[in-house]
């Protein structure tokens, strides 16, 4: 078992949480987010071409950059988690050209060495994945990809192909942090995708609610929220922390109770 | 790299150009791409297709473009003859209008009902709103806050055909970052938009597309000089920011061995800085806006903002073929500063009576530095890719001239 399987082994859904890596306090910032209820941490490695972003995202890499966060900087802030957090997923999230940059292979070794347990790239799909993939499962890190509703039935099983730790679906076709999709849809992917496989399935892009969130974590292994947790580093700077708990366990609540409240 | 029998075969059926090209996007616009590919082939298997293309490139943007003889610069350099294509002739005034008009074709074809569109210097996005415009869609130009500010011409033009511009202030508010919100655009409007990418750079097929619909260009050259010379040049030169009119020009001569070509980047205020927009001189492989190819970065790969005095080639990549001519060895490319070009496009003016823009001023520049060294029987043809009007106002200031 992996930490990604053995927190989606459990009967609630979980929480992934995502906020840039350099954006405030990094480390306080993870710490609120994980003892706020967050299952999976998912850690933006900042990009100045962050084409798949809407503003809050790009904002926040902006911001990072500006800092003067680095490649090893990101790998600093994981493997310092890793020993604050022995048990909790940590997935690196980013594009294409900061991961290949030194050889994919160096990377993946890097990201082993920091303790990291899935990696997504946005702009490498499965067309293109004959080098990172390869060079990261071969280090034991899972290669999450992201299907799309534009991944229609053909494409679905070459996106599933190589997939592990869990699949990330993007609920709306668009860039992240905008509107959010409708359940319905939502439900309908989500059910499609499950019947080709056995991976767990997190939705993300739009969701910044507990509503919304509970609603998602009803039909789903896992709900990802981003731009609003991005927003409050933006905004609070060294007081982040204490915010993004507030948001956080609002969240957690919300997504952990969702199929009780189903039930009940 | 072993040596191809063939260089104009490229790319392969994934759209790799050896190591460079290809299709990296996200998810939600790879199946977009494909379907792209496969509509882009059935059209240029329509005899119907290319007729209305050849059609419209005769009668609306004036083509074939002359091949001109330039004596009074020939007799100034004093060496090898010097021939300019004359694609700053064209309607809209560059060479972008080829690309546009095949682009909307096909756009029309695959039902789409808006139109989205990154410019630079404003030639692309005045080109795509002019063909908006001729075709009755909506159009939407993304350009770089910056560049709005240096192209304000440009940019009421844009607003006079109907376009509405949005201008980027994200990053470094330039070209890149007008590319960057057109992907999000056309992310976020998947079901009914087309994006009309500018030069020959993003994910196949585009890089491959655009150079077909360029080609005009070289295909026309090459039987213009036959016909007036008898025989091939023996170099050609042009101006590199995407690469889209220098690959016009050089891919219908690529399997001519006896014709030398030059690829003219823009060496900014020097390649010893960072201040320059030389992708394949000063920078390195890398992956950005859907394709593997040379990138201006830094060692974490962060792409780093490139400087020209021609907006046009103020890009940090380039389109991915030129990488691969570069490494294949059959184009030679070099750079010349903001300095040279200034005092190319001054040259021309003076000694043709023609105002060229700033973009081919550079490949003016290297003319004037490789003639002089060359036989008075040999031929150069430079691409004359735009005319210069639109950058009065940035000349005026260089040379310190209130207007």
């Amino acid at each position: 078992m992996t930490r990604l399987s053995t927190t989606f082994a459990q009967p609630r859904p979980a929480l992934v949480c995502f906020i840039t890596a350099g954006d405030g306090d990094t480390a306080a910032n993870l710490d609120a987010l994980v003892e706020a209820g967050a299952d999976v941490i998912e850690l933006g490695m900042p990009f100045t071409d962050p084409m798949a972003d809407g503003p809050a995202i790009q904002s926040a890499n902006l911001r990072s950059l500006g800092a003067g966060t680095t490649t090893a900087d990101v790998l600093r802030y994981a493997t310092d988690f890793r020993a604050r957090h022995p048990q909790v997923p940590l997935v690196l999230m980013g594009y294409a050209n900061p991961m290949v940059r030194r050889g994919p292979e160096w990377f993946a070794e890097a990201a082993a060495a920091a303790g990291v347990d899935g990696v997504i790239c946005v702009d490498i799909p499965p067309e293109e994945d004959d080098a990172l993939g390869p060079a990261l499962r071969a280090k034991g890190i899972a290669p999450i990809r992201l299907a799309t509703p534009t991944t229609d039935a053909a494409r679905l099983p070459q996106v599933l192909e190589g997939s592990q730790g869990f699949l990330y679906y993007v609920s709306v076709a668009g860039i992240t942090g905008k509107q959010q999709a409708q359940i319905e849809s939502i439900e309908a992917n989500v059910a499609r995708i499950k019947q080709s496989s056995d991976l767990p399935v997190a939705v993300g892009f739009g969701v910044r609610t507990p509503e919304q969130a509970a609603a998602i974590a009803k039909v789903a292994d896992g709900v990802v929220v981003g731009s609003a947790l991005v927003e409050i580093c933006g905004e609070y700077g060294a007081e982040a922390p204490a915010k993004l708990r507030e948001l956080t366990s609002a969240l957690a609540a919300a997504v952990h109770g969702a199929r009780q409240e189903q039930a009940a | 790299m072993n040596s191809p029998n063939s260089f104009r075969t490229q790319p392969d059926e994934r759209g790799h150009f050896g190591q460079f090209g290809g299709r990296y996007v996200a998810e939600t616009l790879m199946p977009l791409v494909l379907d792209l590919e496969r509509e882009y082939r059935k059209a240029q298997a329509d005899p119907a297709f290319q007729a209305e293309f050849d059609d419209l490139l005769e009668h609306y943007v004036g083509r074939p473009s002359p091949l001109y003889f330039a004596p009074r610069l020939t007799e100034e350099l004093g060496g090898a003859q010097v021939w300019f294509k004359r694609d700053e002739l064209n309607h809209t005034g560059a060479h972008k209008i080829n690309n546009c008009i095949g682009q909307i074709l096909l756009a029309i074809r695959m039902g789409k009902t808006r139109i989205i569109a990154e410019t630079g210097a404003g030639q692309h996005g005045v080109a795509t709103a002019t063909v908006c415009a001729r075709f009755g869609l909506p159009c939407v130009i993304y350009m770089g806050a910056e560049d709005v500010k240096r192209q304000s011409p440009n940019v009421f033009r844009m607003k006079l055909l109907g376009a509405e511009v949005i201008p980027v202030t994200s990053g470094g508010a330039t070209l890149k970052d007008a590319m960057n919100e057109g992907l999000r655009d056309w992310v976020a409007n998947v079901h009914d938009t087309f994006y009309i990418i500018g030069t020959a750079a993003g994910p196949h097929p585009y890089p491959e597309m655009v150079r077909n619909f360029q080609s005009v260009i070289g295909k026309e050259a090459r039987a213009q000089m036959l016909a007036r010379t008898g025989r091939l040049p023996d170099l050609l030169v042009a101006a590199i920011g995407g690469g889209s009119n220098a690959l016009g020009l050089f891919h219908p001569f690529l399997d001519d061995p006896g014709v030398k070509m030059l690829g003219v980047e823009a060496a900014g205020h020097g390649l010893d800085g960072d201040e320059h927009a030389a992708s394949l001189l000063g920078g390195s492989p890398g992956v950005l806006h859907g394709n593997r190819t040379y990138l201006l970065q830094d060692e974490d790969g962060q792409i780093t903002e490139g400087h020209s005095i021609s907006a046009g080639l103020d890009y940090p990549g380039i389109g991915p073929e030129h990488a691969w001519l570069k490494e294949s060895g059959r184009v030679d490319y070099t750079a010349v500063t903001d300095a040279e070009a200034l005092d190319a496009f001054q040259l021309l003016c003076a000694t043709e009576g023609i105002i060229p823009a700033l973009e081919p001023s550079h490949a003016i520049a290297a003319v004037k530095k490789v003639a002089p060294t060359m036989p008075k029987d040999s031929i150069i043809l430079a691409n004359l890719c735009g005319r210069g009007d639109k950058d009065i106002f940035t000349v005026a200031e260089r040379l310190g001239v209130e207007l």
